[in-house]
């Protein structure tokens, strides 16, 4: 049992305009085997949180701690992080030319297990993984995300997650640009994933729509850098009903006291 | 990779508009005296033995205008002002463009299919002559100077199953010049691999004769020993419909300068010249590439990629295509990659291109010079892989499109394991 701990978190990033605050204060604790979705508006933060915690050098924090079972996770660099188990599924999968997947899906294996995969049933475990995420077999072959589709690339995220193996996954807003099929297909690969019991999700959408195939244990609704409501899945169907509007500036204050009194 | 300097370029389909006098379909006419510009040197009226570029009327700073000459004393000493010698160390180049160069030229050694005839040949021979001119007087020079030839040619309609090996083994560093042709006859296929290694000062020319149907490739390896100076004219002239693929790679030597050129002398013939350098500390790595689009319908595609690492670590990358009017149809793309590993490096890029004509299927060109891509470096590291190990995934798979061209498997695999060495330099 591992535990992802956030604890107020501020972050700014560094504008032409100078320093802005996108994080204000964060607190959010992972469990394994817990799904936790953050949702939002767009600009809420939300992708800056998911940033931040894989330690993307453009996210500077200024204050508040992340740990992993103890371990300060800000103080590790991005790579360490990755090997203490930290995995983030892209928004935007950046294209490597140059890498091919086959190399880079060892290379990186390799790194987080310290040791070489065995290469026969290496092989063998991502030609299966390939298969029920019906990504092609000659993508092995294509160099990192260079010429993939939109929904190829967020599938191949969901490979890694899977081959990868980390304890706690963080999906950044997997769903945009799926179609019903896609979307089906990677949310089963999150599934399958979490059913191992080792893993803690943390879910960031801006939709409802993929909570209707991961099923999360809490909602964390985001707006302004800040948590301003939280709840079980129950919030995340008010939130399709309702959409956004009643966190706009004003209303916010409001639903935080009612969310504390509650 | 940061894209400092980006260029493109495409010139459509002419418009169906009634010309307006002064005026072509791209705009305002070139100088009417250009109208009357000769050919290419090596087009038409056969190899002469002196000119002064293209002919009266054309400007210095085209291609066209570029003195040839087989006498070094039409060849002015060396300034270092020159344009086509402005990046070049003068002082390093151990008198391969001021002495007479009477050491010994690096041995050659052949190997290959036994239909490939190999021969030495005085300075009279018949062929010596029929694809090459010199361009400037370090190549001059060495016509100068050669006392024999080394020539190799593939039978009409042979095509060789495995690749013909050329060893050029310089073992003095006194200035010599060296002579090799290489004559693809009609409809014959073939690779032909130049090996340099060694230590050499030399200055050398390389005449390749691509006939008509012929589909030749010639990849040049310079991976010579830290002190050697090494200048090389490679100069191809391409029949009709004719094929011609050269790969260059420029990995050791103090200072290596490569020349090569592409002459389209019929319709039809296609070009690709490739290029990978990898300059270290105190490295002088230069290529000057030239592709005369001289006749109708032939293409052309050119990608150059360098790595730079360390101080003072310097490549020059000067890629000119020239599309003459007589070039209706001419598609053609070059490019220059460099990226630069540390601080202290320095790539200089400069691709020309000029157009005569705007009947044209396309031309393009472009350049970029930056350091790793942070987000590419992000990527990687975000899935555990440490950051040294990242760098060199990237720059392996960046050069690694350079060395696929090849095609012969163990210079592959040697040119991979180079680039593995370059990199553990400096823990990239």
């Amino acid at each position: 049992m591992s535990t992802l701990e956030i604890k107020d978190l501020h972050v700014s990033i560094d504008t032409e305009q100078g320093t802005k605050e996108i994080l204000k204060g964060v607190s959010l604790t992972i469990k394994t085997g817990q799904t936790h979705a953050i949702m939002g508006p767009n600009g809420s933060g939300k992708s800056t949180l998911a940033s931040t915690i894989a330690g993307h050098p453009r996210y500077n924090v200024t204050s508040g701690s992340i740990t992993l079972d103890g371990e300060d996770v800000l103080a590790m660099s991005v790579d360490q992080r990755a090997r203490a188990g930290v995995f983030l599924a892209m928004q935007y999968p950046v294209e490597v030319p140059g890498v091919s997947m086959t190399n880079f899906l060892r290379t990186a294996k390799t790194a987080i297990d310290g040791e070489a995969p065995k290469l026969r049933t290496w092989t063998k475990e991502v030609k299966d993984a390939m298969q029920k995420l019906r990504i092609d077999a000659d993508f092995a072959q294509r160099n990192v995300n260079e010429g993939f589709s939109g929904g190829e690339k967020k599938r191949v995220e969901i490979l890694q997650l899977e081959l990868f193996k980390p304890k706690f996954a963080i999906l950044d807003e997997t769903d945009s640009g799926l179609d019903v099929d896609a979307l089906k297909v990677v949310s089963e690969g999150v599934n399958r994933a979490h059913a191992e019991g080792n893993m803690g999700t943390l879910l960031i959408t801006h939709y409802t729509r993929i909570l209707r195939y991961i099923k999360p244990d809490f909602v964390h609704v985001f707006v302004d850098g800040q948590v301003v409501e939280e709840g079980g899945p129950e919030l995340a169907d008010r939130l399709e009903e309702e959409g956004y509007d009643r966190y706009a500036t004003g209303a916010g204050a409001a639903t935080i006291a009612a969310a504390a009194q509650a | 990779m940061t894209e400092i300097t980006t260029e493109k370029a495409r010139i459509g389909a002419p418009s169906a508009q009634p010309f307006i006098d002064g005026f072509t379909e791209e705009g305002e006419s070139l100088s009417p005296i250009n109208a009357n510009a000769s050919k290419a040197p090596l087009a038409g009226e056969a190899v002469k033995r002196h000119s002064h570029g293209g002919g009266v009327g054309i400007p210095d700073s085209s291609r066209a205008g570029r003195l040839t000459s087989y006498t070094l004393a039409d060849f002015k000493p060396l300034t270092g002002l020159e344009e086509d010698w402005r990046f070049t160390p003068l002082k390093r180049l151990r008198g391969l463009h001021s002495e007479v160069l009477s050491g010994a030229a690096p041995t050659v050694t052949v190997s290959g299919p036994e239909r490939v005839t190999v021969e030495t040949v005085a300075r009279g021979d018949v062929r010596i002559g029929s694809a090459g001119i010199p361009e400037d007087r370090v190549s001059a020079n060495a016509w100068e100077n050669f006392s024999e030839a080394t020539v190799i040619t593939v039978p009409a309609e042979f095509e060789a199953d495995t690749e013909i090996a050329v060893l050029i083994e310089g073992t003095s560093t006194e200035a010599a010049a060296q002579h090799i042709v290489i004559v693809a006859e009609k409809f014959s296929k073939a690779v032909v691999v130049l090996d340099h290694q060694g230590s050499a000062v030399v200055s050398e020319n390389v005449e390749i004769v691509v006939e008509d149907g012929a589909n030749l490739t010639v990849v040049t390896l310079q991976e010579w020993n830290d002190d050697a100076v090494h200048a090389s004219s490679q100069q191809a002239k391409i029949g009709r419909d004719a094929k011609f693929k050269h790969v260059m790679v420029s990995l050791g030597g103090d200072l290596v300068r490569v020349t090569p050129s592409a002459r389209f002398t019929a319709p039809g013939g296609e070009a690709e010249l490739f290029g990978l350098y990898f300059a270290d500390a105190g490295q002088h790595l230069e290529q000057r590439l030239f592709v005369d689009h001289a006749v109708a319908n032939c293409k052309s595609n050119v990608l150059y990629k360098g790595a730079l690492q360390g101080r003072n670590a310097h490549a020059v990358w000067v890629g000119d295509v020239l599309i003459r009017k007589e070039a209706e149809g001419t598609d053609t793309y070059e490019a220059n990659r460099n990226l630069l590993l540390t601080d202290g490096a320095r790539a200089d890029s400069v691709p020309n291109l000029e157009i005569e004509t705007g009947l044209i299927e396309g031309a393009g060109h472009a350049s970029a010079t930056g350091r790793l891509d942070d987000e590419h470096l992000f990527y990687l590291m975000a899935r555990g892989i440490p950051e040294n190990v990242a760098r060199r995934l990237v720059v392996r798979g960046f050069l690694h499109e350079i060395i696929q061209q090849i095609n012969v498997p163990a210079i592959e695999e040697r040119l991979t394991d180079a680039v593995e060495r370059e990199l553990a330099l400096t823990d990239n």
